[in-house]
């Protein structure tokens, strides 16, 4: 048992995936996985549903739908009516491109909001890398603290079995090979 | 070992590892600029500074500037409009379309395309205000409570339409270059060398950490913006050919202007970026990333594009015959026999001609050739919303009402300094952030 998270350290995604699938064959707890870039099948690897995201966005292209469609009927048949050229008040056709557009407009801003709340990007925030270069070419498994099922030794075994470069524990600075 | 000759050729040449594609990207950003660059912005800004000028000049006096009469209404300002939401077009079509159509060559040019779109979308939208001559009114676009009424704009106009349209297409844009930014701007935060730098980039990319939670997401949001944005793509063309389609003019009212527009505004913006990515590369010394099969690819485009839209010239042509409508025949033999016709001469030579010589694998490998022929559609393109636009207003329904309009210094001035502006954006935009999208051509590689 130990109390500290375990970092494995990779050269390749397909070392990384490999890695992932033995790890969770082991039983023991992943935290997260770092990569450079997105690879694809790693939600799959460490056991994790699809984002909801789409959901939010359907949500928010309903309401940007619904907003231009009241937004145009109010402002030309109910507060301020006008005669355009003898067409009808609530001229619905001529409506559409606005609420597309509108449409649009909520449902792509309002899903970039919600990946930068969920995922809590801002503008100024510290970030701690569990390991260096993880934006460039490395790529690091991150086990939680594990139970009594862990032992150092399998860990070792996995990490050479699938390639790892570095094995360490969070909060150590020296990276044993 | 023999070599397998179904297997495609890499995306990127150099057989490179991620460390070194980094490294690639990263170096021209990192490192004094070049003599050619500051060449070229030096030309870049003193032709926006002409622009501001001319711009400066006609707000405080007024639209009387400009050669328009009773008559041509619609001049150099709304070609330039168009020309400008054009050229956007093609960086949506690479980042969303190409994106959706799992093209992986896009990878290399999605990043300089969108940034493209961007600065056209801000050079277009210069134009309706500068058009308006009261540029401080800019605000009664907009559907606000006001005092008057409260008077309402008229939602039943495509003017106002293209408001929306161009509006919603800027922060979709916007969005989406700075969500495919993030990731790039972490790994620059993380190899940055002085405090400055880390200190900037580390604010500008939110505080990126690469985790698989927020990779998954961020591919759902990439791929969600993807497929919005390309039905607003077709939108935004579409509401932009409304402006013309839903005039009684002869020669603007056709049924065939959406997909017309659409097509000749990807046509353009693909010319317009291989112009751009042809400089890039060579600037930037980055041939080993938009290598000559990435030219040679968007080339295919061009050619398709091209042929779509000499088809639609043709189809102009042969409606206004069939139509039977004497005004419309009068209108499409006035504007390729009138006193305008060389314009319209011009536009089919750089549009439908000279694109055809893109059917030749020579051709389409040859850099400079490539370039040239990019250089003839930008000209031939802008000719075409001038044809489109001036020829028909020129001669309509009346002969006493005819008319010719011949541009001021002031109209040409305004048009450089579009040009101006252009350029030095995106100048300034290859030096300041990665041309190339690192984290995209790394999950694009074969390894």
């Amino acid at each position: 048992m130990i109390d500290q998270r375990v970092v494995m350290v990779f050269e390749s995604a397909d070392d990384l995936m490999s890695a992932t699938r033995a790890v969770r064959e082991s039983g023991w707890k992943i935290e997260e996985a770092y990569t450079p870039y997105a690879v694809h099948g790693l939600d799959e690897a460490m056991g994790r549903a699809p984002s909801r995201l789409p959901y939010i966005t359907f949500l928010c292209g309903l309401v940007g739908t619904l907003l231009a469609l009241w937004l145009q009927h109010w402002t030309s048949s109910v507060s301020w009516p006008l005669n355009v050229g003898g067409k009808p008040f609530n001229s619905l056709p001529a409506f559409v491109p606005v609420i597309f557009e509108i449409m649009v407009l909520f449902a792509g801003l309002g899903s970039v909001a919600t990946l930068l709340i969920r995922s809590r990007l801002y503008p100024g925030k510290k970030v701690q890398l569990p390991s260096v270069d993880i934006t460039n070419h490395r790529f690091a498994l991150v086990l939680a603290p594990q139970d009594a099922s862990f032992s150092h030794d399998e860990a070792s075994q996995l990490c050479r079995r699938h390639n790892a470069v570095a094995l360490h524990f969070l909060g150590d600075i020296e990276n044993k090979k | 070992m023999t070599e397998d000759t179904n297997v495609r050729p890499p995306l990127i040449d150099g057989n490179k590892d991620f460390q070194q594609v980094t490294e690639d990207i990263c170096a021209p950003m990192e490192r004094r600029p070049t003599n050619l660059w500051w060449v070229a912005i030096l030309v870049s800004s003193s032709m926006l500074l002409l622009g501001v000028v001319a711009v400066t000049y006609q707000v405080a006096t007024g639209i009387g500037t400009w050669g328009l009469n009773n008559t041509i209404g619609w001049g150099f300002d709304i070609t330039n409009f168009v020309f400008w939401i054009g050229i956007g077009h093609a960086g949506t079509l690479i980042s969303a379309v190409l994106f959706l159509f799992r093209q992986k060559w896009r990878t290399s040019v999605n990043r300089a395309a969108e940034a493209m779109t961007l600065i056209a979308v801000m050079c277009a939208g210069l134009f309706p205000i500068i058009h308006m001559g009261r540029a401080w009114l800019v605000f009664w676009f907009a559907p606000y409570p006001n005092f008057r009424g409260p008077l309402w704009v008229n939602f039943r106009s495509p003017l106002l339409w293209d408001l929306f349209a161009i509006s919603t297409y800027m922060a979709i844009s916007a969005a989406f270059w700075y969500i495919g930014l993030i990731p790039d701007m972490a790994t620059i935060r993380d190899r940055a060398t002085t405090k400055y730098r880390r200190m900037i980039f580390g604010i500008l990319s939110f505080g990126w950490d690469g985790s698989q939670r927020t990779w998954s997401r961020y591919e759902t949001v990439y791929l969600l913006l993807a497929g919005l944005a390309t039905p607003l793509v077709l939108s935004v063309h579409t509401i932009v050919s409304f402006d013309f389609a839903t005039a009684v003019i002869p020669g603007w009212h056709t049924t065939i202007f959406p997909p017309y527009f659409v097509t000749g505004a990807i046509f353009s913006g693909m010319a317009m970026v291989l112009t751009l990515m042809i400089i890039a590369r060579s600037v930037m010394g980055l041939q080993d990333y938009i290598t000559t099969r990435h030219l040679g690819a968007m080339c295919k485009i061009v050619l398709t594009t091209s042929m779509i839209v000499g088809l639609a010239y043709a189809t102009e042509f042969f409606i206004a015959w069939y139509s039977g409508n004497p005004y419309e025949r009068f209108t499409f033999i006035n504007r390729a026999l009138g006193p305008m016709g060389w314009a319209f001469w011009i536009m089919v030579g750089c549009n439908v001609l000279v694109p055809q010589l893109l059917w030749f694998r020579a051709v389409r490998s040859n850099v400079a050739v490539i370039f040239g022929i990019s250089i003839f559609i930008n000209i031939g393109m802008w000719f075409e919303r001038f044809v489109i636009i001036t020829t028909s207003l020129s001669r309509d329904f009346l002969p006493s009402s005819w008319a010719s309009y011949v541009p001021t210094s002031i109209e040409l001035a305004t048009l450089v300094g579009s040009f101006g502006l252009f350029f030095t954006l995106f100048l300034l935009f290859c030096r300041l952030l990665p041309v190339i999208a690192i984290g995209e051509v790394k999950g694009a590689m074969k390894r």
